[in-house]
């Protein structure tokens, strides 16, 4: 299937989520002693995951060259996927 | 603190209780050896009990001195017992075997008698007997089996034949007294003429520490001794039997008492040990010991104190009082079972110095992270998850907490850290779109292949330039249903070229497409990927760790480093490397397939940027890219000598201006230690002073200009070439996700992939043993290895390149008496 991706879309949607993670949530978690911990864990994991996942997009937002495959791949994807 | 550094060990105070306590231990060391030896197994000490107290500390050691030598009495008779009876027992034996041979002869259809070594036949007659005028003696015993024959010959040798021997084996195998180890003897039975000769042969008889007993001559007296050893026998048995059981009541009675008192005396141990650390006030009345206290817990100390004074009777209170001292405190973080784990990781490296910024928080999600780009894969990951959940839910049972496999315990204290690390690598993995090498297809692909063979170029164009295969039939244009499979016939692989329109339709929502997974060339694209990506999060990583250096340099109240340190360090970093990360994220942005023909590489640019030339070549980026990255470079370089001669000017000016007051201690806050006193007697006595070893004055410190310089020179140049390098070192992130994926493919693609050729039952049939094949392979290469391998890297990246941006790690642990349990066992 030849599915056209936005690209605005996915950006949208992963940025609001783990901005959920990195900036809402922090504001619910309960007292107590781990509090200070849980939040640097929320606040770095959804650096690290937001940023990796952002790399992966852009990495291929616009790619330079495109996949080369063999024919008989070609052949399958052609008659069986699309 | 150990304040008596000058008394030597044998003079303390308490070295009396503590050889009490050795002695006790040795006591119980002797105990359990018994039980043991009796087969029993000392259980664990069921409750935890209190040290005792020094009435019932003697009343232990009096109680288990007095069952030890119960033990050994009773032990020590039972030996003599079992030596008598043994004896008894085989002088039995023999007059029984001797009887045979001096009694009347036996009717012709007796059984056979066993052999003994010795093969020849008893010449004896026993009717001969009578018709010998010499008078016959005998000598009878019992020989070790090993050295019948050497007997023999001795005797057949040393009275040339005026004996006749004969040997028979014991029917019933006993113990040796020497070895303890049970082997059937041989009787002998001498009969010999002449009194010379019986003196030769109970000399030899004794060379060969040979059992020999008295052989009465006649039948009657035979029949007497033997049922006399009979009854003997029996009643040595009786009395032997009340021995053991015996024996196995004082041993029941040490088996229930020991654990016990084991723990208590341990208890006891450990606090005369720490009692001799306390040094006794002029009056010898009172005790006195310097601890390092949190200040949190003061009054969790003073409410112990009291407790303790009320509970042992004394009259007075014990009293915490603070002294100032100019010792570093030892360092604490309170850990809870979850964050110990990432702790230790950090703490492996070096303890935090006191009060310096504990990178372990950050470290709890950013290890795992990175342990995950290196080991990306959807279902490795799901395994791990599971393993360590598995840990984590059962962590309390006790048949995994109290393993002694070493290598399991490491992996066990780990299970957070494993667990995380799973969690976080099927997130990478889904990313990578890597599941045991395969790519999922979430979303559908975003490169169509139908439109690109639809298109033109594939059709007859030979001399497209996007083509990459200059192999293509000239000027043939074959009709349109049948283009494809003749074209795809002469073509073995095609690139697809997102310059078409139609072909690219937009990225993949969420990871790498799953197209790239089937194409030949993905390693090019993915090597590109990730290397920029190492890049990018390396800089990001170190950058995290300058900006932690803040936190030091606010809580030490040193706010010349901000400007003077962190800033040009920062300005340092970003200037260089943050502008690398921006020409990156530029490159993907604005360049597109359109113009990848011409697309400039940032490498090129980056080095050019160092040396001032340009390439004609290279297109620059965006216009202005030169004196932008000009000005980028005069600005790092000019940071350089800031960093580097910034701090110790600064200090040295600061000396120079008349000084106001000692320069306040770094060692302000939290932790002070206390002078803890235990009472002994009635009269309370005032804190003493005691020695304080290893403290220097505060006013000690004149400046030395050449060292701080010193310092902040090998600081600065550390730090900048620091920053190139380790930028360069976080491409193992890139190395070890390739490594991990070009196996795990291979895995999939030699060992896996040979179960499905054959698509038939017997095909089934072969599944099985190459699952199990893939499956062990997987573990033990992909999980075990791999992991073990991404788990050091990323130790290393976290250890060197991020905390020596910031970290000093200079500090020792707190380390708080307690009474951990005794592992030995």
């Amino acid at each position: 299937a030849m599915t056209a991706h936005s690209f605005a879309l996915p950006v949208v949607l992963f940025s609001a989520f783990w901005g959920l993670v990195g900036i809402a949530a922090p504001w619910f978690v309960p007292k107590g002693p781990n509090r200070g911990v849980i939040i640097t864990m929320l606040v770095t994991t959804a650096v690290c995951c937001y940023l990796f996942w952002l790399i992966a997009i852009l990495a291929q937002a616009n790619p330079l060259f495109g996949p080369q495959l063999k024919n008989e791949t070609i052949w399958y994807v052609r008659f069986l996927w699309e | 603190r150990q304040l008596n550094p000058k008394v030597s060990a044998f003079q303390r105070r308490f070295v009396g209780e503590v050889r009490r306590c050795e002695e006790m231990e040795k006591t119980f060391t002797f105990l359990q050896q018994e039980l043991r030896g009796a087969g029993r197994a000392l259980g664990p000490c069921p409750e935890n009990p209190r040290a005792p107290l020094a009435r019932e500390a003697l009343r232990v050691q009096e109680q288990s001195e007095q069952l030890a030598q119960e033990l050994r009495e009773v032990s020590r008779n039972r030996a003599s017992l079992r030596g008598r009876l043994r004896e008894l027992r085989q002088y039995l034996h023999v007059l029984r075997e001797g009887q045979r041979f001096t009694s009347l002869p036996a009717p012709h259809g007796s059984p056979p008698r066993p052999r003994a070594l010795s093969e020849r036949e008893p010449i004896l007659d026993p009717s001969l007997h009578q018709h010998l005028d010499r008078k016959i003696n005998f000598v009878a015993g019992v020989i070790h089996p090993w050295r019948v024959s050497a007997f023999e010959r001795l005797l057949w040798r040393a009275c040339r034949g005026y004996l006749v021997a004969s040997f028979v084996e014991m029917p019933e195998p006993m113990e040796d007294p020497a070895t303890g180890e049970s082997i059937t003897w041989v009787i002998f039975l001498i009969s010999y003429w002449g009194e010379q000769i019986g003196q030769k042969i109970r000399k030899i008889s004794d060379c060969f520490h040979c059992h020999v007993y008295p052989y009465p001559e006649s039948e009657a007296s035979r029949a007497d001794t033997m049922s006399g050893l009979h009854s003997q026998i029996q009643d040595l048995s009786v009395v032997l039997e009340e021995t053991e059981q015996y024996l196995a009541q004082v041993l029941d009675k040490v088996a229930l008492a020991l654990p016990t008192w084991r723990v208590q005396v341990q208890k006891m141990k450990a606090i005369y040990l720490v009692l001799n650390q306390c040094s006794f006030d002029v009056t010898e009345k009172c005790l006195i010991a310097e601890v390092w206290c949190p200040v949190r817990d003061l009054t969790q100390v003073q409410d112990a104190l009291r407790q303790g004074s009320y509970k042992s009777g004394s009259s007075v209170e014990c009293f915490v009082q603070r002294i100032p001292t100019s010792e570093s405190p030892p360092t604490l973080i309170r850990t809870n079972k979850f964050t110990a784990g990432f702790q230790s990781i950090v703490d492996a490296y070096g303890v935090a110095s006191y009060q310096e910024v504990n990178p372990a928080p950050y470290a709890i999600i950013t290890f795992p992270f990175i342990f995950a780009i290196m080991f990306g894969d959807v279902g490795h990951g799901l395994l791990m998850f599971l393993f360590a959940l598995w840990m984590v839910l059962y962590e309390n049972s006790p048949s995994l907490r109290q393993a002694s496999n070493e290598i399991w315990l490491t992996f066990f204290e780990g299970r957070y850290l494993i667990l995380l690390m799973g969690a976080f690598s099927i997130y990478t993995g889904f990313i990578y779109n890597e599941c045991f090498s395969k790519a999922t297809v979430i979303f559908p692909s975003a490169w169509s292949v139908a439109t690109m063979a639809n298109h033109s170029s594939w059709r007859w164009d030979p001399n497209s330039p996007v083509t990459p295969n200059p192999r293509s039939l000239p000027g043939l244009t074959p009709p349109r249903s049948v283009h494809s499979s003749a074209y795809l016939a002469t073509h073995p692989s095609l690139t697809l070229d997102p310059n078409v329109t139609g072909v690219f339709q937009g990225p993949y929502p969420f990871g790498i497409d799953p197209i790239w997974s089937l194409a030949t060339n993905h390693l090019n694209f993915l090597n590109s990927f990730k290397m920029k990506m190492s890049v990018v999060l390396g800089i990001v990583h170190m950058g995290f760790g300058v900006l932690l250096g803040v936190f030091n340099h606010l809580h030490f109240q040193q706010r010349h480093r901000l400007v003077l340190e962190f800033l040009p360090e920062m300005v340092f970093l970003l200037a260089l490397f943050g502008y690398l990360v921006f020409l990156i994220f530029y490159k993907w942005i604005t360049f597109s397939a359109a113009n990848s023909l011409v697309a400039p590489s940032i490498l090129i640019h980056f080095i050019d940027m160092f040396l001032f030339t340009s390439n004609a070549g290279n297109l620059p980026l965006y216009q202005g890219q030169v004196p932008v990255q000009t000005v980028l470079v005069v600005l790092a370089l000019a940071s350089v000598p800031v960093l580097l001669l910034g701090t110790p000017l600064y200090l040295c000016c600061r000396r120079r201006a008349p000084r106001t007051g000692r320069p306040a201690p770094v060692a302000t806050g939290e932790q002070e230690p206390l002078l803890e006193g235990q009472e002994a007697g009635n009269s309370v006595n005032a804190t003493k002073e005691d020695v304080e070893s290893g403290g220097h004055s505060p006013d000690a410190e004149h400046l030395d200009f050449a060292e701080v310089f010193m310092h902040q020179a090998i600081h600065t140049i550390e730090y900048c070439l620091g920053c190139v390098s380790n930028t360069a070192s976080y491409l193992r992130l890139w190395a070890l996700s390739l490594a991990h994926a070009q196996l795990s493919e291979v895995l999939w693609t030699m060992v896996m992939r040979n179960g499905f050729v054959r698509l038939s039952y017997a095909g089934g049939v072969v599944l099985v043993p190459v699952f199990a094949a893939f499956a062990v392979l997987t573990v033990a290469i992909l999980l075990v290895m791999e992991g073990l391998s991404a788990f050091l890297h990323a130790l290393r990246l976290h250890w060197v390149e991020f905390q020596n941006k910031f970290y000093v790690g200079a500090g020792y642990k707190l380390s708080p008496f307690a009474f951990a349990p005794d592992a030995r066992e």
